[in-house]
């Protein structure tokens, strides 16, 4: 067993060194991007860029345009290019074994950042970085329960139904709520993660409740429906932050500006660097032959109105 | 006496005709404000509050006003016989330009001006296709409707641009007459398209290339400009849409704005009675149709029902409309009253 690892990890040194003999001694990384249909997406693809460059890493970028197929083009052109290793944010969970089998028969080492496959071998890719969501929805309801010491009415905008984040996110909030015999969700419904959802869903939650008097705080799955909340609130003549708390997830500019304005208490940030520990994996794997476990999870961190002006500044041109 | 009943039955009969034809809808729209009530006991609760009406029925009328308008543009073409998949892009489209524009310091009008002329591009470019290369209708408007997302993501440059404008937010945020803007909007589209229509034979001419493109050709009516002019006016409709939807949310969405909207937008109109087939319209039934998704659309919001169970219950509504309105059923029920 060890003996096999030294020699893959041998073999890979070797083509390392044979990469990097047109490389100029950089690691020559393969990117297959989903494409850009969020600010977080972009910002995902810049800070590779910049995480790369940070560490010597040539980075290939190819935008998949939300197609698998263009994806596992891209894979192929990486093998043939001979990268020495090759990352996909993949835009599906199914039908990777074909090619993922070809980079294996490459000895490329495939890394998977922001989402999961579904694939029967698991060695078929080295490791997976992405967040825990589920984490995700408990910090932003460990938060909300410290806020407000356990007792609190809450309204919740689910992200997309079916969507494995939506489903995470609900979950982890939920076991808060569990917790807290005082703490309960009095209306949850759908926002589909866009503000304009979320806005029409938070204005008939206040219709429903009859203003804040029942409704302590909105929990959103996402930033935006927070953002289109906090609107539905304003517009109620009620006050978002201090009327009604106001907590999301995800880290997007635009709820740090919010959170400046006083219009929202917390964000839990889903980082867009992906690719920073997934490098570190990689130099750590080729350099030493340390095999990373398969599930790298990426910090969660929870930000408040303090650093939120700070917070805004150092994302805006990012996203 | 005897002759003035008789002058007197005609009126009333075609008067009651025309009621039994639209009572499906009015019953539909009926049941589901009732429906509504019944989850929400304060739905139709109405308060005055910083100058306008406010309250769930209002929420109806404001949140329903995008597919409203999309509606009026759809009911056209769908008389023609045609159909506007594009409508959605071309929402996301004009909110884009709207959204760009009055960031980059430009006078309100200038910003309104240019969207709508935007939205008049799109719908001449589905003209074009329709009425010169004679593309059928459902694959010439699939073509704006794939693509002009993509060209409103690469004038927002893939990020919902955010704007500040308080006149621009106005479109949405604003009232008149005691009621929110886009309901004037709203208003004022249906009374300029019903003007336009009505007021002239454009509405019998529109209603003729539907039923038979070929014989109204034929008969002398400009079929070409005709086809022309309801895409247009579609692209013109989803434009001011698309102005409503990024005034509401202050920021243009490229990805979501008006995402599968057009979709509404038919149902809307099927359900106000006109047929996918081309022929007689009617406008007022259209919006009539609208309101009847946006009321079953907030009574779901706010009934409490979990979010899984939302697109079920729509499509149940929807079939129950349909289904009154079958003319199968129809006949059915003209037979057992013994006529």
């Amino acid at each position: 067993m060890r003996l096999s690892m030294v020699l893959i990890a041998g073999a890979i040194a070797a083509m390392s060194v044979a990469g990097s003999a047109q490389a100029g001694d950089k690691l020559l990384v393969g990117f297959s991007q989903i494409g850009s249909e969020s600010g977080w997406r972009a910002a995902e693809t810049k800070i590779s860029k910049i995480e790369a460059d940070k560490r010597g890493i040539d980075l290939r970028i190819s935008d998949a345009q939300q197609k698998e197929e263009n994806q596992i083009k891209a894979v192929r052109s990486f093998i043939a290019q001979g990268v020495d290793a090759i990352l996909i944010a993949p835009v599906v969970a199914t039908g990777w074994e074909t090619v993922l089998k070809e980079a294996k028969d490459a000895k490329i080492p495939v890394m998977l950042l922001d989402r999961g496959i579904d694939v029967k071998d698991d060695s078929l890719y080295l490791t997976v970085v992405r967040s825990d969501a589920v984490y995700e929805g408990q910090a932003a309801g460990d938060w909300l329960a410290k806020a407000t010491n356990g007792k609190c009415n809450v309204v919740e905008l689910q992200g997309t139904v079916g969507a494995s984040v939506a489903i995470d996110r609900k979950k982890g909030f939920d076991k808060v709520v569990g917790e807290h015999p005082q703490m309960k969700i009095v209306r949850t419904q759908s926002g589909d993660f866009t503000r304009a959802k979320g806005k029409e869903v938070m204005e008939s939650f206040i219709k429903a409740e009859g203003g804040n008097k029942n409704i302590c705080a909105m929990y959103a799955h996402n930033d935006d429906m927070a953002i289109g909340g906090i609107q539905a609130i304003k517009e109620a003549g009620l006050k978002p932050g201090k009327d009604i708390l106001v907590v999301s997830i995800d880290g997007v500019p635009d709820i740090f500006k919010a959170m400046g304005e006083g219009e929202a208490n917390a964000t839990v940030e889903l980082t867009p660097n992906m690719a920073g520990p997934a490098f570190d994996a990689l130099i750590a794997f080729k350099t030493k032959g340390v095999v990373p476990p398969k599930w790298i999870k990426t910090v969660t961190k929870l930000y408040e109105p303090d650093s939120a002006r700070a917070e805004y500044e150092r994302r805006k041109d990012l996203y | 006496m005897m002759s003035m009943t008789h002058l007197l039955v005609f009126p009333v009969s075609a008067k009651r005709l025309a009621c039994a034809r639209n009572l499906p809808q009015l019953v539909g729209l009926g049941l589901v404000l009732l429906v509504d009530w019944l989850v929400s006991p304060q739905f139709f609760n109405l308060r005055f509050q910083d100058g306008r009406l406010f309250g769930s029925v209002i929420d109806v009328l404001n949140r329903g006003a995008p597919v409203t308008l999309l509606s009026l543009g759809m009911t056209l073409v769908i008389a023609t016989g045609g159909i506007d998949l594009s409508v959605g892009a071309v929402i996301a489209i004009a909110g884009s330009t709207a959204a760009v524009l009055i960031n980059s310091g430009l006078s309100i009008w200038v910003v309104i001006g240019s969207t709508l002329v935007a939205g008049v591009i799109c719908g001449l470019w589905n003209g074009l296709l329709v009425s010169v290369m004679r593309i059928q209708p459902i694959v010439a408007t699939l073509i704006l409707m794939v693509a002009g997302r993509g060209i409103a993501q690469m004038i927002t440059e893939g990020r919902i641009v955010t704007f500040v404008d308080p006149r621009l937010a106005a479109v949405s945020g604003g009232s008149a007459f005691g009621l929110p803007m886009p309901v004037v909007i709203v208003l004022a589209m249906l009374g300029i398209t019903l003007l336009l229509i009505r007021a002239s034979a454009l509405g019998l001419l529109i209603e003729a290339v539907g039923i038979n493109r070929r014989a109204s050709a034929n008969a002398g009516v400009n079929t070409r400009m005709i086809l022309f002019l309801v895409y247009v006016w579609s692209g013109l409709c989803a434009a001011v849409a698309g102005l409503v939807l990024a005034a509401d949310i202050k920021g243009a969405d490229a990805n979501n704005a008006g995402l599968w909207m057009e979709l509404d937008a038919i149902l809307a109109v099927v359900i106000g009675g006109t047929s996918l087939l081309g022929g007689r319209f009617s406008l007022v039934m259209a919006v009539l149709g609208a309101l009847i998704i946006q009321a079953m659309n907030t009574g779901i919001l706010l009934s409490g029902f979990k979010p899984e169970f939302n697109l079920i219950v729509k499509s149940v509504v929807v079939l129950a409309i349909l289904f009154v309105q079958s003319p199968s059923l129809k006949k059915l029920l003209s037979r057992s009253d013994g006529r």
